[in-house]
This record gives structure tokens, C-alpha cells and sequence, in this order.
């Protein structure tokens, strides 16, 4: 897939979360890790990289479409996403099968028996089963995080969008997460991922996009990025994360 | 602390014991003349108006939610003038007693409409009245719904109204539930004043009877129980599917 962003602003209130961001990737970018300090930009990027968010300024395209900048297109351009969030985001009053089976029956219009079906394949897949019928309290993170992804990718989403998933997680839950999204990026999902995991980063992504401020300092290959950081910012980024681990 | 199902009873039992003795208490220390017998006579009355008020509470209380959930709809809406004028008519309506928005809207507005139904406009009256205080706690409880399940409900791909059927409606609810039964108790007990518009409920028939036999408490004491008969199961009822409805979130 090929990512393109010209001059793309989005602001709250008189802060930018992005500022002027421009970027563009390579044709082959498959798996494409968005990396930067807190409060950089990530998050908001990947927002408007899956239709989530609308910019103020600046377009998108991905491939030869441009994202549309009205709230109908936006909606039919992010039901062919799917969003992980770091709070999960689950639905707390519905069970973690139903989480899964709503939005294929009510916005992808499959029936009940299919919609429960693929979702029941999901959840085993996912390492969920026995837990079809819990409510997400009843859920730990790590199993909530995988029930997410799980309804990320029950309507077969075109771009697999995770904002840092494994965040709010203790190190072996960010372990089990980690294992789903590699086994995903091998299967040959699209991805586009915001974290600060970054020899996670480094074994999955083809393609690093490093955010600083609201800007796109750099964009280049994983290969690049890692070993050849053009920038002095992305240096000390790489450094400083590297240090303990 | 859970506590076993015996001492439950026991102390419902000493508490109902203490309650009755007090009452006891202060009506023997002012030596109450009791005289039931001419309240017997209008039993079939008491029984009429008791229906009659449950049955208009009831419709009341349809019509308040919905008007209730129409105001909050509209103090939620996009555009400015809704909101005002939603925001208003809660305000006055809330701010202003029962008793006045009563008799202007049956002696005034309701024969400005040439509607001669005074039992249709207290109805309505009454709830639009309940419903301004229902539109704040529905108001409440859907504005708690947390900006993240907002955007879990738009990244599944749900549409506005699909948003508000499937994640806000069904959280908000639970939330909404103590406050709403509270509001619906305060109906019932309201509706008595309808009968200042000439509507012949309950408190209506007692003041009728109380008339005649000049015996009020014997009337007022079986008035406050037929109410009590209805409103304590209700608090009751609302407390069970709130225990229905728990999740943590």
C-alpha cells in the first residue's frame, strides 16, 4: 500500500496535534510503525489515516483513493477499517462474542448464524476460548486487547489500524498481544501501528514513520530507519528507547 | 457485609415495630377521636379514584419519557436555537411550581386550543412536567458515556442513531435507572394535584369524603398507603433491575 499525506493539520482548540504533516511511503509499505515521542502526533495521524478523524487541512490518499473530508464518506471509509485502541474500547455491556457479532450484523449486514460463526473462529483463534460469554470485566487486559483485535478484524478490514495496544499492558499480556499482531503481519494483513515498542517495531514493520511535534521528520524504510536514522531528533529517539532494553 | 436472610426479617421486624409504636405514641398523647365508619361508606369511590390515579400516572408517565427523552435529544442537538430553546423550556418548566403550570395550561392554553378534556390536558401537563426533570437525568447519563466508547462506536463503523441504539442508550440507561424511578415516584404522588383542574382522582375523592364526614385523617392515612402500596414495590422493582444491569465499566 502506498501512503501519502500533504500538509495535513488537525488542531484542538490552539493546539496542533498535527501540523503540516507530510509524508510519503513506499508502494511495498505493508506493515507501517509510526513512531515518535508522546504527544508527537501519533495517534492523531493514525486517526486520520483510518477515516476516524477528519483533518482541517491537508489531504490523505492511500493507493490511488483520497480520503473524503465529509462525515458520510468518512463513515463508509472507516467501515472498512478496523481500530485497536490502548483502552481496548470494548463494549462493557455486551458480552465479548456479542462485541464482535453487533457491528457485523448491524453495519456489515451479515446474518446472525455467519456473524457468530466468524466470530467464534476469531475468538479461538485469538486464544479466547471458554471466554466467549464474559463480559470485558470479567476479561483480563491482555484477553480484552485480543477481543478487540478480534472485532477489528471480523469484517476482514482492509487496514488494520492499532494505536499503541499494548500500552496499557503488563509485560506478558504486551507479550501475548504482540504474538497476535506478528502472526497477523505474517499472515499478510495490513497494518498501520502506533507504539513505543520498538524492537517490536523493528522485527514487523517495513516502513517507520517518525513524528516529532505535529511534523514528519522522517519516513523511510524499517531497514533505514533503524540502522541509518537521518535525523538528529530520530538518533536521540532510538537511543534514549534502546537504552534499557 | 452480607447478613442472612433470619436477621434480615428481625430487624424489618423491630424497625416496623418501633415506626408503629411512635405512631401510636403521638396520636394517643393528642387523643384522637377516630371515626372510620363513614369512610367505609365511600370505599367504591376511594377504590374509583385510586384507579383512576394510577391510571393517568401510568399514561403520565409514558408521556414524560418520551418527552423527556425528546428534550434531552434537543439540549444535545447541533443547533443552537434547538438547544435554547430545549435548555428553556426545561428550566421553566422545572423552575416554576406544578400547581401554576396547572392552571394556565387548563384555564388558559387548553381553551385557547378549544380543548375541553381535562383529564387529556393534566395528562399532558403533568408529563411534560416529570419529563423536564427526566430530560436533566437522561442528559446526565448519556453525557457519562465515556469519549472512548464514542470513538469504539464510530471505528466499528456505527452511524449517529446506530451509536445511540447500540452503545449509548443501553450503558446510559443503567445509569439513568435510580434517578428515573425516583422521578416517576415523584409522578404518582404529583398526579394528586390534578385535581385542582377538576380531574377526579384520588386526593379528590378524600377531599370529596373528608367533606362529608368531616373525619380527614381517617381519609388522608388510607390516601398516603394507597400510594405507598404502589410507589414502595416500584422503588423495589428498580432496585432488582438495576442489580439486573450491573457490569462494571
Amino acid at each position: 500500500m502506498k501512503l501519502e499525506t500533504h500538509a495535513v493539520t488537525k488542531r484542538y482548540g490552539a493546539h496542533a496535534a498535527l501540523d503540516g504533516a507530510t509524508l510519503t511511503t513506499g508502494g511495498e509499505a505493508r506493515v507501517i510503525a509510526l513512531l515518535g515521542p508522546s504527544g508527537g502526533g501519533k495517534s492523531t495521524l493514525l486517526r486520520v489515516l483510518g477515516s476516524l478523524l477528519v483533518p482541517d487541512e491537508g489531504h490523505v490518499s492511500i493507493d490511488t483513493r483520497t480520503l473524503p473530508h465529509d462525515e458520510e464518506g468518512a463513515l463508509l471509509e472507516r467501515r472498512g477499517n478496523g481500530f485497536v485502541f490502548q483502552g481496548y474500547n470494548l463494549f462493557p455491556h455486551l458480552t465479548a462474542l456479542q462485541n464482535i457479532t453487533l457491528p457485523l450484523r448491524e453495519v456489515h449486514g451479515m446474518g446472525e448464524e455467519q456473524a457468530t460463526q466468524r466470530a467464534l473462529e476469531l475468538l479461538h483463534r485469538l486464544g479466547l476460548a471458554g471466554h466467549e460469554y464474559k463480559r470485558p470485566s470479567q476479561l483480563s487486559g491482555g484477553q480484552q486487547q485480543r477481543a478487540a483485535i478480534a472485532r477489528a478484524l471480523a469484517p476482514k478490514p482492509r487496514l488494520l489500524l492499532l494505536d499503541e495496544p499494548t500500552s496499557a499492558l503488563d509485560p506478558v499480556m504486551t507479550g501475548e498481544v504482540l504474538d497476535v499482531i506478528r502472526e497477523l503481519a505474517e499472515a499478510g494483513q495490513s497494518i498501520i501501528l502506533a507504539t513505543h515498542e520498538i524492537s517490536f517495531a523493528r522485527k514487523v514493520a517495513d516502513w517507520v514513520v517518525f513524528l516529532v511535534a505535529g511534523k514528519v521528520q522522517e519516513s523511510s524504510t524499517a531497514v533505514d530507519f533503524f540502522t541509518r536514522p537521518q535525523t538528529e531528533l530520530a538518533r536521540q529517539y532510538l537511543e534514549g528507547l534502546s537504552k534499557y532494553r | 457485609m452480607p447478613v442472612s436472610n433470619a436477621r434480615y426479617a428481625l430487624y424489618v421486624l423491630v424497625l416496623f415495630a418501633l415506626a408503629a409504636a411512635g405512631f401510636y405514641g403521638v396520636f394517643s398523647a393528642v387523643a384522637y377521636p377516630w371515626n372510620w365508619s363513614g369512610v367505609w361508606e365511600y370505599r367504591a369511590q376511594f377504590a374509583y379514584g385510586w384507579l383512576a390515579t394510577m391510571g393517568l400516572s401510568l399514561v403520565a408517565m409514558v408521556v414524560s419519557i418520551a418527552f423527556g427523552f425528546l428534550l434531552m435529544l434537543g439540549r444535545r442537538a447541533a443547533w443552537l436555537p434547538v438547544r435554547m430553546f430545549c435548555g428553556s423550556v426545561v428550566e421553566v418548566v422545572r423552575g416554576s411550581p406544578l400547581l401554576v403550570q396547572l392552571l394556565i395550561g387548563h384555564y388558559i392554553i387548553a381553551q385557547a386550543l378549544n380543548i375541553d378534556q381535562p383529564l387529556f390536558t393534566g395528562i399532558i401537563l403533568l408529563g411534560c412536567f416529570e419529563g423536564a426533570y427526566l430530560a436533566e437525568i437522561f442528559r446526565g447519563a448519556v453525557e457519562s458515556i465515556s469519549a472512548s466508547q464514542l470513538e469504539a462506536a464510530r471505528a466499528v463503523g456505527f452511524s449517529k442513531a446506530q451509536t445511540y441504539r447500540f452503545v449509548i442508550i443501553p450503558q446510559a440507561l443503567r445509569r439513568a435507572l435510580p434517578g428515573t424511578t425516583g422521578q416517576l415516584v415523584s409522578l404518582i404522588k404529583d398526579s394528586s394535584l390534578l385535581s385542582v383542574i377538576g380531574i377526579e382522582e384520588l386526593v379528590q375523592k378524600v377531599k370529596i369524603m373528608n367533606a362529608a364526614n368531616f373525619a380527614p385523617l381517617e381519609g388522608y392515612l388510607p390516601l398516603a398507603l394507597a400510594y405507598l402500596v404502589v410507589t414502595l414495590p416500584l422503588s423495589h422493582l428498580a432496585r432488582r433491575l438495576e442489580g439486573r444491569f450491573a457490569y462494571e465499566t
